[in-house]
């Protein structure tokens, strides 16, 4: 799990609002809730003398932006997944969305559900009805918990 | 929708899709099941007999010629076969009057024998889902044998009673003597003991029970938890290797203690078996004899651990394995000796046994490429037709053809 203070840590830490905010820490807060990207900055892409920082921001942030992360940034560690479909049946949102199936331990029968169990692993769909969607989320963590091999992360 | 045979919880929600005889995408389907299914191409077995691939009759005659020459032949296996072919197996030991086994008689057979003949209680699946609100783990790690027993079944599922699922209404405990998966899972309620260390916890939570203050270093856990399992409305105790293996053969104060919690509420036992249909051998032999396994058929009906595949293997002169693997699970020496008997293995994979036996036939796989019916681990029928294909025979019709030759 990548923090705000690693990223800030790495950053030019002039605030010289060339990114639109007004410090670098937010760009930080920015950066890591994906609403920012690093080009955002432009001393530190442009100016050589940042050329390490940046080396190493883009390392940092290398899993954050990999595709493997949904938008609401989740991770599945599908090497780790057992496929027993605990997060599927714990989650709230498929509780809701869909009460024949998962909701009593079965597979989903509605098609509203978020999380399925796919070839033998867990995928997300539907990732706009997550919690964690949109500005206004919910950090919820049913997925995370009820995880036997830690496979769901959020970052 | 299919099932899946891979484990003993028999899940019967799978979709799949076959693309040109390979399989497609799966739905529902956990890891172990998806290796079963994938198996379905890979490293079948083919007839041979020494070594050499002959024709499926050929084989069977040959089989039968090992079995028809033996005098002390012990049929072992049956865990990964359906009920049609476990009854065929237990009548063809009757008539040989040969000793029947299965793998049960070095993992769970004492305790499902004990749930059989009603000295502990049992439910359904459908039970625990509908109504439990406390689900032990004794020596069992689901989370890695039966994938999906949690989330279908024991802790996460809303069910009628239960209502809010695992967040309010329901708790899990975790008897292991490491930090495993599932306990992972329980958090808090995870207690670890020393490799058989079994008893004195049994012990412990009997005087907790009893109102007395357990002779255990956390005193304060073993309280809560003595509090909670008197206040629960329905509990379940899920059994494992773990147990089995702890107990020695004398189950007494696991059932002591089963009957002291149902005095106090209500509790009941589920074992978490291997095989597929271990549970239905078990309860196919059951009901003809009154014991599990380890029978023999020799003079009348005889039971006894000497006729378990540990000790019978230095008796026996002819082995005939069915659907399972014991050259794999056996200790070293064990495996070595069972090798040097001449084998007739019956699977639908190649395995360690079947490269040690001197004939080996290979069976469709059930669920898959055959129908028939089996008993999940609560020991609730389930019935499930072919959903491809398949020139591989049926294991009943199998065993059916080689006691006819025999």
């Amino acid at each position: 799990m990548v923090s705000v203070m690693e990223i800030y840590q790495l950053l030019p830490k002039t605030n010289c609002k060339k990114c639109g905010l007004p410090t670098c820490m937010a760009f930080a807060v920015g950066l890591l809730g994906r609403e920012k990207t690093i080009e955002d900055c432009t001393p530190l892409v442009e100016e050589p003398k940042y050329e390490k920082k940046l080396e190493g921001l883009r390392e940092l942030l290398a899993p954050i932006l990999s595709a493997d992360a949904t938008e609401t940034g989740m991770i599945i560690h599908t090497e780790k997944c057992y496929g027993c479909g605990n997060c599927v049946v714990a989650c709230p949102v498929n509780v809701a969305n869909d009460p024949k199936g998962t909701a009593i331990g079965r597979g989903p029968v509605s098609g509203k559900a978020i999380l399925i169990v796919e070839d033998g692993v867990v995928k997300c769909v539907n990732v706009d009805q997550c919690r964690r969607f949109g500005p206004e989320k919910v950090l919820c963590s049913a997925c995370i918990v009820t995880c036997p091999s830690k496979a769901i992360e959020f970052i | 929708m299919a099932f899946c045979t891979g484990c003993s919880l028999l899940c019967d929600d799978i979709e799949v899709d076959f693309e040109g005889g390979k399989i497609g995408r799966t739905m529902n389907l956990c890891r172990k099941g998806r290796g079963h299914y994938d198996s379905l191409c890979v490293d079948r077995l083919a007839p041979t007999v020494d070594g050499s691939e002959v024709g499926i009759d050929d084989a069977v005659s040959k089989a039968a010629e090992v079995l028809a020459g033996a005098e002390n032949l012990l049929l072992f296996g049956w865990g990964n076969s359906t009920l049609a072919a476990q009854k065929v197996g237990v009548e063809m030991a009757k008539k040989l009057g040969c000793v029947i086994d299965d793998p049960s008689s070095y993992s769970q057979g004492l305790i499902t024998e004990t749930i059989l003949k009603g000295e502990l209680p049992t439910c359904t699946f459908d039970d625990v889902r509908n109504f439990a609100d406390v689900s032990i783990y004794w020596g069992d790690d689901p989370s890695s044998s039966h994938p999906r027993h949690l989330s279908r079944f024991s802790y996460f599922p809303r069910g009628e009673k239960r209502q809010r699922g695992y967040e309010e209404d329901r708790e899990a405990i975790v008897i292991d003597v490491r930090k495993s998966p599932t306990a992972e899972i329980a958090a808090d309620g995870f207690f670890k003991i020393p490799p058989g260390g079994d008893g004195d916890f049994m012990g412990a939570l009997m005087a907790t029970l009893g109102g007395k203050i357990p002779k255990v270093e956390d005193k304060k856990k073993m309280l809560n938890l003595g509090t909670k399992l008197r206040k629960s409305k329905f509990g379940v105790i899920f059994t494992g290797l773990g147990l089995a293996h702890s107990v020695k053969g004398e189950l007494d104060e696991f059932v002591s203690l089963v009957g002291k919690l149902n005095e106090l509420t209500r509790f009941s036992v589920i074992p978490s078996l291997g095989d597929y249909n271990t549970r239905g051998f078990n309860q196919t032999l059951f009901d003809e004899t009154g014991h599990v396994d380890r029978v023999s058929f020799k003079d009348g009906v005889n039971h006894g651990p000497e006729f378990g595949i540990a000790k019978y293997l230095d008796a026996c002169d002819a082995v005939m394995v069915v659907g399972s693997d014991p050259a794999a699970v056996l200790p070293a020496s064990l495996a070595r000796k069972l090798a040097k008997i001449p084998m007739v293995a019956v699977n639908s994979h190649r395995t360690f046994t079947t490269d040690a036996a001197k004939v080996t036939v290979p069976i469709a796989v059930a669920g898959l490429e055959a129908g028939g019916s089996a008993l999940r681990t609560d020991g609730v029928k389930v019935e499930f037709d072919a959903v491809v294909k398949s020139d591989y025979l049926p294991d009943v019709e199998v065993i059916e053809r080689i006691m006819e030759a025999v």
